[in-house]
């Protein structure tokens, strides 16, 4: 596990190279523009997406409608704009429990590194990544039915393991580091030690990481979404406008191509403001690359 | 070797036993008895309990857990409730499906990005190094199954070359199988080897980095010859695991891409089985692709040792 911490930088020099990392700008620039959307949807749409006009239906792209219209007659540019909200929700969220899960387990692991409780913890990891993400949500909607709700805990889930076992990984390096042997000699517990000097040291490989489970947490949303397990109608979401016009595709190919082309972006624009952010924290990776 | 296989393989056990006990929770709080939605809402509570009798679904938890077991041993998965044919039966039909489509998936994926990597870490920096990793870049972020519509719309709408679906079925003659199968192989697998040759590029990368590189070229080897003798194989590592982690992955998208060309595989059982309230059938089948999963990662592991002797002793 790589030890960004050695590399921690001032914050002015921090921001100096991130203007400077030109896939970190194109990736912050995509990641604002849909989060732009997803708040200004909550304000203003071009078009209420919970209206149908059957008789308005399929509509190629025009100055009235920039991406056309659905088969229902809805305008597929403010859909996508509503759709963002959830995708970002969903995603968002999904990060977090694993975040705030999988982290703390990870440092328990650590700091335990060796006993009972490290290998059940890390065990119990393996079992969940046997899982792959749509099982579990399949299984999840098997028990509690379909919704946004069930496709985050779903994600969530998923995410658990993946912090959990980069918070390991990279608090048991820092174990065997001198400041820490100070904080134990000084008689802190391993509790406020993980919490006063690991944690902070593995903030960089944290948002890094979170930034790339955000963007798989967004493809994660649009696939279980277009097999119907995810949000349900009336509300928009990029999978299921793709699922809804499966047959279309021949005769409206706006329905989906542009559905499509906001999960790409969205999940590219995360993607190079990830690596953008790694190559920021630790330049070290950047000449070794 | 021997004490590594033998904790490899007891490893390997916990995860199945685990997993099962996961499977068999999770379904057994599922709502709905399948015996009342079998009978329909008019059903008459003595026939519902006489259903229940017989489906052997009046007995304590454990011991309907270990029936279930020991009949996977046994090749027995039980009776579908719906279409009251064998589960082992229903699946294997299936698993037919799936299984060839992520193997063919995950061979594309490889062979795709074998070559693309080794290209991009031999040309390091160079424009075609800079238009691979964009071109991945984009690849990784591409939904499969938004692929495989535009694959469709391509291929099959505009150009006519393959059948927008169905699946013939393997009767129909291999080849008629495989031409069905390449577009959604395809789907499956470009996504991914977008990952594959980004990890064989900085794999590579990190290798030709080594010291044992530069005495390669010390003693008179050429850079390709150094590249291909020792920079590769020891890059490999890596690549195996991501290779072994695809796997789940394709198999978990199959089910979505067997949607979108009407293919009777897996994934179209589990779905059907659980709007029908089928539980004996989700049961099994979601036990079988966890059960290849974890197998999977086993054979990974081991491949591992036998390469590499100094993981043998386990892993940090």
């Amino acid at each position: 596990m790589s030890d960004m911490s050695l590399n921690s930088r001032p914050v002015s020099g921090v921001i100096g190279s991130a203007l400077r990392s030109p896939s970190f700008m194109i990736g912050f620039l995509l990641t604002v523009l849909f989060v732009l959307a997803a708040v200004i949807s909550f304000v203003w749409v071009p078009y209420d997406v919970t209206v149908l006009n059957i008789p308005n239906k399929l509509k190629a792209p025009s100055l009235e409608h920039w991406f056309g219209t659905d088969i229902f007659g809805r305008d597929i540019f403010s859909m996508i704009m509503v759709g963002a909200r959830v995708s970002i929700a969903v995603a968002l969220v999904a990060v977090g429990i694993g975040i705030v899960a999988g982290v703390p387990l990870g440092l328990l692991a650590a700091a335990r590194h060796g006993s009972l409780l490290d290998e059940v913890i890390m065990r119990g990891n393996d079992l969940v990544f046997a899982f792959p993400a749509l099982l579990i949500a399949i299984m999840i909607t098997a028990v509690f039915g379909p919704g946004a709700i069930n496709a985050i805990i779903a994600i969530g889930i998923f995410n658990i393991p993946v912090f959990a076992r980069l918070a390991r990984g990279a608090a048991l390096s820092l174990w065997t580091r001198d400041y820490v042997l100070a904080a134990r000699v000084a008689g802190k517990g391993q509790a406020r030690i993980s919490a006063e000097h690991i944690l902070p040291n593995i903030l960089n490989l944290l948002i890094v990481q979170g930034t790339i489970q955000f963007s798989l947490g967004i493809l994660a949303e649009a696939g279980l979404a277009f097999v119907g397990l995810g949000t349900q109608p009336p509300l928009p979401s990029w999978g299921r406008m793709l699922a809804e016009h499966q047959t279309l595709y021949a005769l409206a190919p706006q329905t989906v191509i542009f559905p499509g082309l906001a999960i790409v972006l969205t999940v590219l624009g995360l993607n190079l403001m990830g690596d953008g952010l790694r190559d920021i924290f630790d330049p070290r990776l950047r000449r070794a690359r | 070797m021997l004490p590594f296989l033998a904790r490899r393989i007891g490893s390997l056990a916990a995860s199945l036993i685990a997993a099962s006990i996961v499977i068999f929770l999770v379904i057994e709080v599922v709502p709905g008895d399948p015996a009342s939605f079998m009978l329909g809402l008019n059903a008459a509570p003595d026939t519902v309990a006489a259903l229940r009798e017989s489906l052997g679904l009046d007995a304590p938890a454990f011991i309907r857990y270990w029936e279930w077991v020991t009949g996977m041993f046994r090749g027995e998965f039980g009776v579908s409730y719906t279409y009251k044919v064998p589960v082992g039966n229903l699946i294997a039909d299936r698993v037919w499906v799936s299984l060839p489509l992520t193997i063919y998936a995950l061979t594309l994926s490889t062979l795709i990005a074998f070559p693309v990597g080794v290209l991009a870490a031999a040309r390091r920096n160079s424009p075609t190094d800079v238009s691979i990793m964009g071109v991945t870049q984009l690849g990784i972020a591409v939904p499969n199954f938004w692929f495989a519509m535009l694959l469709q719309l391509v291929f099959a709408g505009i150009l006519r070359w393959f059948s927008a679906g169905g699946f013939p079925g393997w009767d129909a003659g291999f080849w008629a199988g495989m031409k069905a199968m390449t577009l959604p192989a395809v789907a499956l697998a470009l996504p991914q080897a977008s990952i594959l040759a980004r990890v064989m590029r900085s794999s590579l990368l990190d290798t030709l980095g080594e010291d044992f590189i530069r005495t390669a070229r010390a003693k008179g080897l050429s850079r390709r010859q150094a590249l291909w003798r020792h920079a590769i194989r020891n890059a490999l590592i890596p690549v195996l695991t991501i290779i072994g982690l695809q796997f789940s992955f394709l198999l978990a998208g199959a089910i979505i891409i067997e949607r979108i060309f009407y293919f009777p595989g897996m994934g179209s059982l589990i779905f059907q089985a659980i709007t029908q309230r089928d539980l004996i059938v989700v049961k099994s089948a979601v036990m079988l692709l966890v059960f290849a999963v974890i197998l999977v990662t086993f054979l990974v592991d081991v491949t591992y040792a036998v390469a590499d002797p100094r993981l043998r002793r386990g892993r940090s």
